[in-house]
């Protein structure tokens, strides 16, 4: 059986689920949210260079970088702004996090 | 042909049960393994697919970067990991059924036809032949991309600039070396010769 684009889109739509699964059953864990946030982006990923290949337009190899970019950036930021709370609060449960809703 | 399928089937298997393991595993140091495991399956499937240069950058910004973040995140970080767990099950129900019907969702949207017969040949910028991937997307991304290649690179400038800024702090009570301190010395402020009588002491 010849693979082809619904494979791959089969693939990455059981990924992202997974990822959405993931920040649901480890909510108070930031760290394997942030795990989960990169599946689902490498899920999207899969996406764009699937469709990229099997309609011969290379664009979406193009996007897909620019994707990686943002992911690389976001989890910095993210583990930056976790070191932090860490040393402020000395936990990282996500239901401490509710200073702002006074 | 069938070489290609069954490569497709292991990397497609090892991705998924890899993920699983990602958001299932006890100890988050497995975790993070885990997630190296299903990026270079990830890329394992990109190879097959075509897209080398993709699947090279996804191993050393992933594997090499990300996931070596994480990793010194999650060691430096001293957090009892088994009490951020205990309330797992408590969210599983839930998250089953909306994890279930957004699979079943997305799965159901595969068999739709996705463009218009012909369309594909009628890309915006078409994949050439006789040139290597590599170079295919150099002389796209330099060329009609390169503002917003730039722009990814100012994004890079500023996550960096901005978790520099988030985790820089200055501790109190520790002592530093100031050497604009140590150049201003004066002699006559740390040194006096003094007379000393003899056997009478300073």
């Amino acid at each position: 059986m010849e693979v082809g684009l619904a494979h791959y889109l089969t693939v990455a739509a059981i990924l992202f689920t997974l990822g959405v699964f993931g920040i649901f059953l480890n909510r108070r864990n930031v760290i394997i949210i942030l795990m989960s946030v990169e599946l689902i982006l490498l899920s999207v990923n899969i996406n764009l260079v699937a469709f990229s290949v099997f309609m011969g337009d290379l664009v979406g190899q193009v996007f897909t970088m620019f994707i990686l970019t943002v992911a690389a950036a976001e989890a910095a930021i993210g583990l930056a702004i976790l070191v932090v709370y860490f040393r402020n609060r000395g936990s990282i449960a996500v239901e401490d996090i509710n200073l702002m809703k006074g | 042909m069938a070489l290609t399928a069954i490569a497709f089937y292991a990397f497609a298997a090892i991705l998924l049960a890899s993920a699983v393991m990602v958001i299932s595993a006890k100890n988050p140091v497995h975790s993070v393994l885990f997630l190296i495991l299903a990026f270079f399956n990830a890329a394992g499937l990109f190879v097959l697919i075509g897209a080398e240069f993709v699947a090279m950058i996804l191993v050393i910004v992933y594997v090499g970067a990300v996931a070596v973040l994480f990793l010194f995140v999650v060691m430096m970080l001293d957090i009892n990991f088994q009490e951020l767990r205990h309330g797992f099950l408590q969210y599983l129900p839930i998250g089953g059924i909306v994890g279930l019907v957004l699979a079943v969702e997305l799965v159901l949207l595969v068999g739709v036809r996705f463009s218009a017969p012909g369309a594909a040949s009628q890309g915006v910028t078409p994949t050439p032949e006789a040139v290597t991937n590599t170079e295919a997307l150099g002389r796209i991304m330099y060329t009609d991309y390169v503002y917003a290649f730039q722009a990814s690179g100012l994004i890079l400038l500023v996550a960096m600039i901005g978790a520099i800024v988030l985790t820089l702090r200055h501790r109190t009570g520790v002592r530093r070396q100031s050497i604009s301190q140590q150049l201003d010395r004066k002699r006559g402020d740390v040194l006096a010769v003094r007379k000393v009588p003899s056997r009478g002491g300073v």
